[in-house]
C-alpha cells in the first residue's frame, strides 16, 4: 500500500550548521548540537508535539539518532526515518582524497567482487554502474537497519548533477532499487522541479514523491514557480514543500498559509531548534492544513 | 529559436562534472564534454546524451566547438587555452588561470586579438554579497579604507594524504593557488595588483609537496594594506569560508557568502538603503535567482554569463583573462616573497588625506 506521509515533517539542517543566511549563527548551531543528546532533545519535543518523521541527511552523526530511537521502541513506538543520500560532502572529500575511483573504490565492502573487480583497474569490464550504485545505496542504510524508513530521498547535489548531466537513469536506478530492497517509496529532492519531473516521467515513473523549494517569494524555485504550480495541479507529483519561509524571508502564519492553498502538496518539511517554534509552526500547519499524522 | 553555443567541457573531475551539469541544463548550449580514457568517460560516454570527446585536439578540429570550459589540473591550463583561441574558439578556464603570469598576459592579449570572449572561474565575483562589497568599495562608502582582513578557511586537507597534483606545487596544487587564490583575486578586484608583498610565510601542516596554510601582507596603490590569512586544513569548516572585512574612515564592511554587513558613521549621499550605523544584506536578496541549481547561484549565473557572453546576448561578467593575470602576478610576488623573504615591489607612496582647511589650534 502507499504511504501517506504525514502533513508536517521535520529536517535537520539545523543541527549541522546549514544555515542559508548567517555562518555566525551556522557556527552557533554547530556548536549546540555537537552532542547528539542535545539534537535528540530537539526531536523528543517534535515527537512529543505529534510530529513522528525525521527527514534526515545520512551524516555519520545520525548514525547515533538511529541507534538511540533503535534502542528505545517504548519511547520511539511510531518514530519514522526519511533518510536523504548521499551526505554529498563525504563523497566529495573521498574523491579529493583518493580520486574518483579511488573514492568509488573507498566506499565499496572490503573483499566484495566489486571491490575485487575495481581493484583490477582497466579490468572493471563490467561498468557496473547499477551494481556501484546499488552498492552505495545499501552502505548508506545501513544506520537504520531494523528502523522504519518508509520513504528514501536522494539528495539534491546528487539529483541536480545527474539531472544536468542528463544521466537520468541513475534516477530509475535508486528508484527501483529503493522499491525492491526497502519496500520504500523513492523520493526526490532537487531545486528544480519542473526539470525532475520531466525526467522523471521520461524514465516512466509516474506521481514521484519530489521535495523541492516552495515558498510565496519564489526562493530558489529554479524552472519558475509558475512550471511548480502547474505540476501540482495537474497532480503530476505529489509534492514536500521545503523553505517554506523562504530563510525567514516570510512570516510564518503568511507562508504556511499560501502553501496549505496549493493542490497536492503533501507535505511540508520543516527544521526548528526550540519548542516554540517547533509548536507555532505545528498550529500553523494545523490551523491552515488539519492536524499532522 | 533562440540560438546555440556548441560548447564543450573539458577535464571531468570535481569542478568539470560540475561545469558539466550546468552546461548541459542550460537552455541556449549544445553540449560536449572532453576527457581521457577512464572510468568516469566510459560511465558517462553510456549513459548521457552528450559527445564526450577522448582527444582534446580532435574535439578542437572535428567537434568544432564555438566554446570551451576548461576545468584541468592548472598545469595544463596555459597549453589547453592557447590551442582553442588559435581556433578562434571563446575559452572559460578554472582558476587558478596560469602558473607563470606572463603567459597570463600573453593569451590575454591573444584573447583580445582574437575578440574572442574569455572567462576564469573565480566564483566568488559571482556572489551577491561580493557583488555589493565591491559596489559599496567604489562608492567611497566606507571612505578611505586602510585595513583589510581577506580569510579563506576549509577542510580539504586534514591529514598526509596520496600525491596528487592538488598537492604537487609545481602543477598549480597547494593552497596558496587552490585557496588563498579565490580571497587574492578579491582583493585584487577590489585595489588592483599589489604594490608591495611582504610578511608571506607559506607553511606545510600534513602535505608533503606543498603548502596547506598561507600569510601575506599586501600593500596597495590606493594606500590599502590587507593582510590574507588562509588554511586550508581547518576541520571546523564545513566547507570553504571565504570573508573580508575591511575598515575606512567612514566605517567597516565585511562580506561572506552569505551576508554583507555595512557600519557607516555617516550617511552617504546617493547610496540608497544605507543609513549610518550597522545594514546588513543577505546573498538571498541581492542573488539573481539561476536557471537552474546545482550548488549556488553563483556557480550557475558564472556559465550563464559565459554562454549568454559568447552568443553576444550580454556583455561579459565576472574575471576575464586580464584580471586573472593580476591575480596570477599577486601569486607569484607572494612565492617570492616567501621564498626570499625579501620585500617583492616597491610600498606604494603614503596617501595622505588632504588636510582639513586650518581652523585654529582648537579646530574652532
Amino acid at each position: 500500500m502507499e504511504h501517506q506521509m504525514d502533513k508536517l515533517l521535520f529536517g535537520d539542517n539545523q543541527f549541522f550548521g546549514i544555515n542559508h543566511m548567517s555562518e555566525e549563527k551556522a557556527r552557533a548551531q554547530a556548536m549546540r548540537f555537537q552532542d547528539s543528546n542535545a539534537i535528540m532533545d530537539v526531536l523528543d519535543v517534535a515527537y512529543d508535539a505529534g510530529i513522528r518523521t525525521f527527514m534526515c541527511t545520512t551524516h555519520d552523526r545520525i548514525a547515533e539518532i538511529a541507534e538511540i530511537v533503535r534502542n528505545n521502541p517504548e519511547r520511539y513506538p511510531d518514530f519514522l526515518f526519511y533518510p536523504c543520500m548521499p551526505y554529498a560532502h563525504k563523497y566529495a572529500n573521498a574523491v579529493t582524497d583518493f580520486g574518483m575511483m579511488g573514492a568509488v573504490q573507498h566506499f565499496m565492502p572490503e573483499g566484495g567482487m566489486l571491490q575485487t573487480a575495481l581493484r583490477g583497474g582497466a579490468a572493471l569490464a563490467t561498468k557496473d554502474v547499477d551494481g556501484i550504485a546499488k552498492i552505495l545505496i545499501d552502505a548508506e542504510m545501513k544506520m537504520f537497519k531494523g528502523l522504519n524508513t518508509p520513504v528514501v530521498f536522494m539528495q539534491n547535489v546528487f539529483t541536480d548533477l545527474l539531472l544536468g548531466l542528463g544521466f537520468g537513469r541513475a534516477l530509475r536506478v535508486f528508484h527501483d532499487h529503493v522499491r525492491e530492497t526497502y519496500n520504500a517509496e523513492p523520493g526526490f529532492i532537487t531545486m528544480n522541479m519542473p526539470l525532475c519531473l520531466e525526467v522523471l516521467e521520461r524514465e516512466g515513473i509516474e506521481n514521484p514523491i519530489i521535495c523541492s523549494n516552495i515558498n510565496k517569494i519564489g526562493f530558489r524555485m529554479c524552472g519558475g514557480a509558475e512550471a511548480y504550480k502547474a505540476a501540482m495541479e495537474a497532480g503530476r507529483v505529489r509534492a514536500v514543500a521545503m523553505s517554506v519561509y523562504a530563510s525567514g524571508a516570510i512570516p510564518p502564519a503568511e507562508a504556511i498559509e499560501w502553501v496549505s492553498e496549493l493542490p497536492n502538496l503533501e507535505s511540508i518539511v520543516f527544521g526548528a531548534s526550540s519548542r516554540a517554534n517547533i509548536h507555532s509552526t505545528r498550529d500553523l500547519v494545523a490551523q491552515h492544513m488539519g492536524p499532522s499524522g | 529559436m533562440t540560438e546555440r553555443l556548441k560548447i564543450a567541457v573539458v577535464g571531468l573531475g570535481k569542478m568539470g562534472l560540475s561545469h558539466f551539469s550546468l552546461v548541459g541544463a542550460h537552455p541556449q548550449a549544445e553540449t560536449m564534454a572532453c576527457d581521457a580514457a577512464g572510468f568516469m568517460v566510459d560511465v558517462l560516454s553510456k549513459n548521457v546524451p552528450h559527445t564526450i570527446w577522448k582527444d582534446y585536439d580532435k574535439l578542437l578540429s572535428e567537434g568544432a566547438p564555438q566554446a570551451v570550459v576548461i576545468a584541468t589540473p592548472s598545469r595544463l591550463h596555459a597549453p589547453m587555452v592557447r590551442a582553442a583561441l588559435e581556433k578562434g574558439v571563446h575559452v572559460f578556464c578554472e582558476k587558478p588561470f596560469c602558473l607563470d603570469w606572463r603567459e597570463a598576459e600573453e593569451l590575454a592579449a591573444l584573447a583580445d586579438e582574437k575578440g574572442l570572449i574569455n572567462q576564469v572561474g573565480y566564483h566568488y565575483r559571482h556572489v551577491g554579497a561580493f557583488q555589493e562589497m565591491k559596489r559599496l568599495v567604489d562608492a567611497g562608502a566606507i571612505g578611505r579604507i586602510t585595513h583589510v582582513m581577506a580569510e579563506a578557511y576549509g577542510p580539504v586537507v586534514l591529514r598526509p594524504k596520496k600525491q596528487s597534483w592538488r598537492t604537487t606545487k609545481s602543477e598549480g596544487g597547494g593552497c596558496l593557488y587552490d585557496y588563498a587564490a579565490h580571497p587574492l583575486n578579491l582583493l585584487n578586484w577590489f585595489f588592483g595588483t599589489p604594490a608591495e608583498v611582504t610578511g608571506s610565510v607559506l607553511n606545510s601542516i600534513f602535505s608533503e609537496g606543498t603548502d596547506d596554510e598561507v600569510f601575506s601582507t599586501l600593500r596597495f596603490e590606493g594606500g590599502q594594506t590587507a593582510q590574507m590569512s588562509v588554511n586550508w586544513s581547518d576541520e571546523s569548516h564545513r566547507k570553504m569560508s571565504t570573508k573580508i572585512s575591511m575598515i575606512g574612515t567612514n566605517g567597516r564592511l565585511y562580506a561572506d557568502r552569505q551576508e554583507c554587513q555595512v557600519y557607516l558613521r555617516e550617511e552617504v549621499p546617493g547610496l540608497d538603503g544605507y543609513g549610518t550605523g550597522w545594514n546588513v544584506k543577505y546573498t538571498t536578496e541581492l542573488t539573481q535567482e539561476s536557471w537552474f541549481y546545482l550548488r549556488g547561484e553563483e556557480y550557475s549565473n558564472q556559465i550563464d554569463a559565459f554562454i549568454r557572453s559568447c552568443l553576444g546576448e550580454t556583455a561579459p561578467l565576472g574575471t576575464d583573462f586580464r584580471d586573472a593575470a593580476a591575480t596570477d602576478r599577486s601569486i607569484a610576488m607572494i612565492l617570492q616573497n616567501a621564498e626570499t623573504g625579501q620585500a617583492v615591489g616597491e610600498a606604494p607612496a603614503p596617501v595622505t588625506p588632504q588636510p582639513a582647511k586650518r581652523r585654529g589650534w582648537f579646530g574652532r
